[in-house]
């Protein structure tokens, strides 16, 4: 570097420069640890999505779809019985836990003010931070105890316990999304409030409260605990909504803690369908989501 | 009112009474959602109740007793929640010391770093994590964490830390740190979504004013927004707590299932949601079944005072954001019914 005039704010900054130097250090090694611990967190959903694939993928057949599980020892059979039997408890626990849920939430979002509003608030937030086998634990006093006996009805009512809060929050926050001019719009009309509520505001927000529930019956779908000690499992088809009635997740659990080889083998096939189930419908609502949004 | 002498609803012109009929059934509306909404509360009174009912024949024999006894017999009849109780914590603690530093790493890259459509994939993914059924984490957690706890994991920590009491033993694969591992993948996605939103809250200006100042983007990231949003990323992570100590079936599969209170994350353990899950359905004896209602019971009103705690430092955050000026107000802000309660309403 020869003498010149230039040679000193040169000088400065190289100065600058090296006194920066651990700090910029510090900063590519920390941003890169950022960009590190993202992919950590999502590496978990591929291995097991992966896994499931490659065991699951094997056991899977028409037999896996129509067929009930082969007795231990051979092979082949399905869990037609266990795919039923959560069709069933997810159409039971819908029937009484969606329209629970959505006029819950209705009546949060429309009266959403006062001491019983606040109660009710309470209530569905406390419900949806309960540990789902409590919520087993319930539905196994409200109903296994007076019955006498594991029942569907059983496991129905502990995963509509768990859809409805789910199902309440969501129908809130996307009521609370609907304009008040539109509301105003529909009073000024002249039609009662109720009126308003169940032909303007309602149905303007179908999307959204569809989408609630969509999810909240994915995350029942997948629910094992409360079904444990309520609907409990069968291998066969279930005479009655009062036996007890196999289902998808406690199959898989069933299944996995086995000794069986054979078995194993079809716990991954179940997984697998019913990651795919969930996966499905969570990528379903995001894409109606955001088209409605 | 038949007393009245003259027919009042002759007098009134049929448009006004059509008025009155509005508010009518605006009222009848009005209560019927509400008595539907009070379901809930119903359902959690009755819970409750049924809990406490459930647990009555141990609440009567031992009372606090049986939160101190670690031992769990039922074989004797010595019920105990001590060991679940350190069971739950030390796997949900463990779970926290894994995620909380991967959780709000990727808040961060999320939030801070990754461009609009890698930020949106990414996120998409890690909230997906949350949708993937516990059942389905167990049986991934039997197959293939548990083995390479055995084969790998955990001797490479004997190897290396063996000399703590932590990892003391020889790794069976199942255990508290397979469960531990578990939870910390199951609950990241709860913290992450979380953390995003707090650090979503934070003025641009703040991350600003640290570039400004000529701070790298680190030192902006760390000034600006994680000192600013201490209590919001600890909210974060209390709820996360909360989301670790009810988890049940992933945590069921790999911990081994033994009521004993190990200093070793090798040593196989039991929590209060796993012992229910596991023995609830055959236990046949009467104190049997009562002292795992009665562990469900503690487990409820743990976790009820974790959510609660993790809410109101939410909360807290959530108000202060809303004082301030700040970029969120738009989109969060909340129409409020200008409208009025029908009358016989709230009080």
């Amino acid at each position: 570097m020869s003498p010149s005039t230039r040679s000193s704010p040169l000088r400065v900054r190289e100065l600058l420069s090296r006194k920066d130097k651990p700090r910029k250090l510090k900063n590519a090694l920390l941003l890169g640890l950022l960009a590190l611990a993202s992919i950590v967190a999502v590496l978990p959903l591929f291995a097991v999505f992966l896994y499931a694939l490659k065991q699951g993928i094997s056991g899977l057949s028409v037999d896996f779809f129509t067929r009930l599980p082969a007795p231990v020892g051979e092979t082949g059979g399905g869990m037609a019985n266990a795919l039923l039997g959560t069709g069933i408890l997810l159409g039971l626990a819908s029937l009484v836990g969606v329209p629970v849920g959505v006029v819950t939430g209705v009546y949060l979002s429309e009266f959403g003010r006062g001491k019983v509003a606040a109660l009710v608030r309470f209530s569905v937030d406390v419900m949806t931070s309960v540990p789902s086998i409590i919520v087993g634990l319930f539905a196994y006093a409200l109903v296994v105890i007076p019955m006498k006996r594991f029942s569907a009805w059983a496991g129905a009512v502990a995963l509509a316990i768990v859809m409805v809060p789910i199902i309440a929050r969501a129908t809130e926050e996307i009521l609370k999304l609907v304009p008040v001019h539109v509301r105003e719009a529909g009073l000024a009309l002249g039609i009662a409030r109720w009126k308003m509520i169940l032909r303007i505001v309602l149905p303007g927000s179908l999307g959204g409260i569809t989408t609630g529930v969509m999810l909240a019956v994915a995350r029942a779908a997948g629910e094992t605990a409360p079904l444990l000690f309520t609907a409990f499992n069968n291998q066969f088809w279930s005479r009655g909504l009062d036996q007890p009635i196999a289902s998808l997740p406690v199959q898989i659990y069933t299944y996995a803690i086995s000794p069986y080889e054979e078995w194993h083998e079809q716990a991954w096939a179940g997984a697998f369908v019913l990651i795919c189930f969930v996966l499905a419908i969570n990528l379903l609502t995001r894409l109606l989501l955001r088209r409605s949004v | 009112m038949g007393a009245l002498p003259v027919d009042i609803k002759a007098i009134v012109p049929p448009a006004l009474r059509r008025q009155r009929d509005i508010h009518a059934g605006d009222r009848r509306f009005f209560h019927a959602t509400r008595a539907v909404a009070l379901l809930v509360t119903l359902v959690l009174l009755g819970l409750l109740v049924q809990l406490g009912n459930l647990s009555l024949p141990v609440l009567q024999t031992s009372g606090f007793g049986f939160l101190i006894n670690q031992n769990w017999d039922p074989v004797a009849g010595d019920f105990g929640a001590l060991s679940f109780i350190h069971g739950t914590l030390v796997s949900s603690l463990l779970a926290l010391l894994i995620s909380v530093p991967v959780s709000v790493g990727v808040a961060l890259f999320l939030t801070e770093l990754a461009p609009r459509r890698v930020s949106l994939v990414l996120g998409f993914l890690v909230e997906m994590l949350a949708a993937v059924p516990s059942v389905v984490y167990g049986l991934w957690g039997i197959f293939v964490l548990a083995p390479l706890v055995r084969t790998e994991i955990g001797p490479a920590l004997r190897e290396y830390l063996g000399f703590l009491p932590l990892f003391k033993g020889a790794p069976y694969g199942v255990g508290m740190l397979p469960a531990g591992i578990l939870l910390a993948i199951m609950i990241t996605p709860t913290i992450a979504s979380l953390c995003r939103e707090v650090f979503r809250a934070v003025p641009v200006a703040q991350r600003e004013a640290a570039l400004a100042l000529g701070g790298t983007r680190w030192e902006s990231i760390s000034i600006g927004v994680l000192r600013a949003t201490r209590s919001g990323v600890l909210g974060a992570v209390v709820l996360g707590l909360g989301r670790a100590l009810g988890e049940t079936m992933a945590v069921t599969m790999v911990i081994g299932n033994r009521a004993q209170i190990s200093a070793s994350l090798f040593a196989p353990a039991q929590t209060m949601a796993s012992v229910i899950a596991n023995e609830y359905a055959e236990a046949t004896e009467e104190l049997h079944l009562a002292a795992l209602a009665a562990t469900g019971l503690v487990l409820f009103f743990v976790s009820l005072l974790i959510n609660s705690g993790a809410r109101f430092l939410i909360w807290n955050v959530d108000r202060e954001a809303r004082g301030g000026r700040s970029k969120k107000a738009g989109t969060s802000q909340v129409p409020t019914p200008v409208l009025a309660v029908p009358q016989g309403g709230e009080s």
